[in-house]
């Protein structure tokens, strides 16, 4: 073997990470950028992994398997601690008997998300303790830090991870599995003690002051963690304190400088603060997002800053602390202007085009929700009207016409996927049908959580690992919450797709629509030969342009299609009025 | 950097490199930024190598003005990033375009010259037919491995550690991805 390392990401660092630990149950939702973290870990045998329905349960799920004694490990995006967030303040009050990990995936920048909420509150506000790691290697070593610390002190360690770590690869030492022992010992049933489990008021109470005191011994582990360490404590000049992948652009920018690098950061150990700040005249902190350190440390009484400097907005980069901290740096080069832009589209032959095409040319306003369908917002289908979180859209519809009536409301239409309706659309929907509602809703099954990279869900049938499981029957569903009628149409058809829409938007009671057909992107997907376009034929009407398939183009004015692109789903065939495209011959 | 089009195996390349980078005994960081979409959009990765004598990479990415070469899958993305290079910095770029449909569909105004804008990067500008040498191996699957080929052919890694490179990266398709990395080393 020519290697001594491999290259691993962030995630599978993470991953390896928590098989090292030893390991016994992972339970995850995908979110970008964290879905290969529990990918990673399905690929052990040793580690159970499960997708679970949405963040809630995967964090429930792996509470049950820690206070039955199990190391165990629930990783999600940073909003999906918002959906955990409930069990997790009340987890933080009970005794975790064997060890548990949340691992939280930030994205400052926004490449993938909604917003970039900074999740190191969460560690304070469910007074459990932080760390975040600034490499892979770091991210394999914290995770088994994690593990020990969670079990030494019997609560939830929150991992902190951003899509710079976690999507960046490098090199990591692998060692062995170490079990350590798990759950009752041999021949002996799980026994809970209520006083630790059993969060009713009067133990509530009895727990909150251990978890108060719980902190006071963690900041003590922080002041003694190796994670917490000095670099460079003889330089003099600006100094700085700083943590994740931020410290990699301290270090690049001001390589001989003091650095405090904090890998256990919450709670903060104040005396190593105090020890590293003591007869420094400019310390800086440096963080992307919030100023939590640089504030908590103020409140302290410590002469720090760095906020004052740099954005609260953003990933921040080598030149831009260069440029904050040191010497005037020459202005970095300017894009070359005017190239057209290459923005993110629906595939082609993706099946939510031909229920998002329909949809616009009845000027439906579609409320959208998590998932590839949220581009329907951009031209030329330009009817998706709204995104906010996961299951958002049937709610946001409903408040809209309980409060102002669907004469005013007109075609307003709930679009939700498959996924996103097993993570958090059933709720609302219940809600429509028990609050005598009208709302319609569309929801867009293409067997599959495509966005992330084809997990499965509750719908697809395959688990995890890629076995077979149970499927849910959506339709079931559909009617068991109280909708009566739902419309199952293939989007590939147009001419029902068309009718199906039109119907909904006419119907005065609350009815579903379900638009089934595997995503275009799978291996499994049925697919007609590629599309041809006749230049002789085709008037160049443009008719066909406005599904906005990314295999459709226009050479001399006329349509052509690109060979390589098109994924044969026809809809461009059933659109032209002349006849100018047709089926390919099969390859 | 290493920049493309969705589905082009931008990553798959960068995976690769930074493969060959550790095996010839850089330290190496490899970061690639996956966007919303599956396909079709702009895709950038990076991947930096350490000194000599063990010295580290920090962080993940290069900012614009930095990189010492642009690996381009695709006219049009190479000129776009180009303001990522040094001055007079290596850019090989594939001879493919791909027009994107803010143009195609759209209307968007595309370039009148992609070559004219390369040359007024500055670059030390590489053009290679991929499509040429994908007909010659008779799959557009090797593609990504002809375009690092051509970058290789100016980085000083022996051959025998990307023959080992190749085969734990791009184990299906051996031998023609062997030859395809190979025509590109000839091609820049």
């Amino acid at each position: 073997m020519l290697l001594e390392k491999v290259l691993l990401s962030g995630n599978e660092a993470i991953a390896r990470g928590a098989y090292e630990a030893g390991a016994r149950l992972v339970a995850a939702y995908p979110g970008t950028p964290s879905t290969e973290i529990a990918e990673t870990t399905a690929t052990f045998k040793e580690m159970y992994t499960e997708w679970s329905p949405n963040e809630k349960v995967a964090l429930e799920v792996a509470t049950g398997a820690a206070l039955a004694g199990a190391w165990s490990m629930a990783a999600m995006k940073h909003v999906g601690v918002n959906v955990a967030s409930d069990p997790l303040m009340t987890v933080s009050y009970m005794e975790i008997d064997g060890a548990l990990v949340l691992v939280s995936a930030d994205d400052p920048g926004m490449w993938s998300s909604q917003n970039e909420q900074d999740n190191r509150y969460w560690a304070r506000f469910a007074k459990i303790p932080l760390l975040e790691p600034s490499d892979s290697q770091e991210a394999k070593d914290l995770t088994v830090e994690a593990f020990r610390l969670s079990h030494e002190f019997h609560a939830p360690v929150l991992i902190r991870t951003t899509t710079r770590l976690s999507h960046t690869r490098c090199p990591v030492t692998l060692l062995e599995r170490v079990m350590v022992p798990q759950g009752p010992g041999p021949g002996q049933r799980l026994t809970l003690v209520p006083e630790k489990t059993v969060m009713i008021p009067a133990n509530a109470k009895r727990r909150h002051p251990l978890v108060e005191q719980r902190l006071e011994a963690l900041a003590a582990a922080a002041e003694a963690s190796p994670f917490n360490r000095i670099e460079n404590p003889d330089s003099t000049g600006p100094a700085f304190i700083t943590s994740g992948i931020p410290y990699t652009y301290v270090k690049e920018a001001f390589p001989g400088s003091p650095v405090l690098k904090l890998g256990f950061s919450y709670p903060l150990p104040l005396k190593l603060i105090r020890e590293f700040v003591a007869g420094r005249k400019e310390v800086y902190v440096i963080e992307e997002l919030d100023p939590l350190v640089e504030t908590e440390l103020k409140a302290t009484g410590f002469q720090v800053t760095g906020k004052d400097r740099l954005s609260k907005v953003d990933e921040y980069s080598t030149t831009m602390l260069q440029q904050a901290f040191g010497e005037p740096a020459a202005p970095a080069p300017k894009p070359v202007p005017g190239l057209p832009p290459r923005p993110p589209l629906l595939c082609a032959g993706c099946p939510h085009r031909g229920v998002l095409y329909a949809l616009a040319l009845q000027k439906a306003v579609v409320l959208g929700d998590i998932g590839c369908y949220t581009l329907g917002v951009v031209k030329p289908l330009e009817t998706v009207h709204s995104c906010t979180c996961m299951g958002a859209s049937i709610g946001h519809a409903h408040g809209m016409e309980k409060a102002l009536g669907r004469e005013v409301t007109g075609k307003v239409v709930a679009m939700i996927g498959d996924s996103t309706f097993f993570h958090s659309g059933m709720t609302p929907l219940l809600g429509v049908a028990y609050n005598n509602g009208s709302t319609k809703t569309v929801i867009v099954d293409n067997l599959t959580t495509a966005m992330t990279g084809h997990q499965g869900n509750p719908g697809s049938g395959f688990d995890a690992r890629g076995n077979p499981t149970k499927k849910a029957d959506l339709v079931a569903l559909v009617k068991a919450l109280g909708i009566d009628d739902v419309t199952v149409i293939d989007p590939y058809d147009l001419k029902t797709t068309k009718a199906a829409v039109k119907r909904l938007l006419e119907s005065d009671a609350p009815a579903v629509i379900i638009s089934r057909r595997e995503c275009a992107l799978l291996r499994t997907a049925q697919r007609r030969p590629a599309a041809v376009a006749s230049k002789d034929t085709c008037t160049a009407c443009g008719l066909c342009l406005k599904l906005g398939c990314p295999a459709l183009y226009k050479a001399d004015g006329k349509t052509q299609v690109d060979v390589t692109l098109c994924n044969g789903c026809t809809m461009c065939i059933q659109v032209c009025p002349f006849g100018a495209i047709k089926e390919g011959d099969p390859q | 950097m290493l920049v493309g089009v969705g589905g082009q195996g931008v990553v798959l390349a960068s995976n690769l490199l930074a493969r060959a980078f550790l095996e010839a005994g850089y330290h190496v960081k490899q970061s690639e930024i996956h966007g919303m979409a599956q396909r079709g959009g702009s895709v950038t990765s990076f991947v930096r190598r350490g000194g000599s004598a063990g010295k580290l990479v920090y962080a993940p990415g290069i900012d614009p003005g930095q990189a010492d070469a642009l690996l381009a899958f695709e006219k049009l993305e190479a000129v776009r990033f180009s303001n990522y290079l040094k001055p007079g910095a290596l850019l090989v770029s594939s001879q493919q375009e791909i027009i994107p449909t803010t143009v195609s569909a759209l209307g968007s105004p595309y370039p009148e010259s992609l070559d004219r804008l390369l040359d007024e990067t500055g670059a030390r500008v590489f053009l290679v037919d991929v499509l040429a040498i994908a007909r010659e191996c008779k799959t557009p699957r090797v593609v990504n491995v002809a375009l690092v080929g051509a970058l290789a052919a100016h980085l000083e890694i022996a051959p025998d550690i990307w023959e080992h490179a190749i085969k734990a990266t791009v184990p299906r398709a051996l031998e023609a991805n062997l030859a395809a990395f190979r025509m590109g080393m000839e091609e820049a």
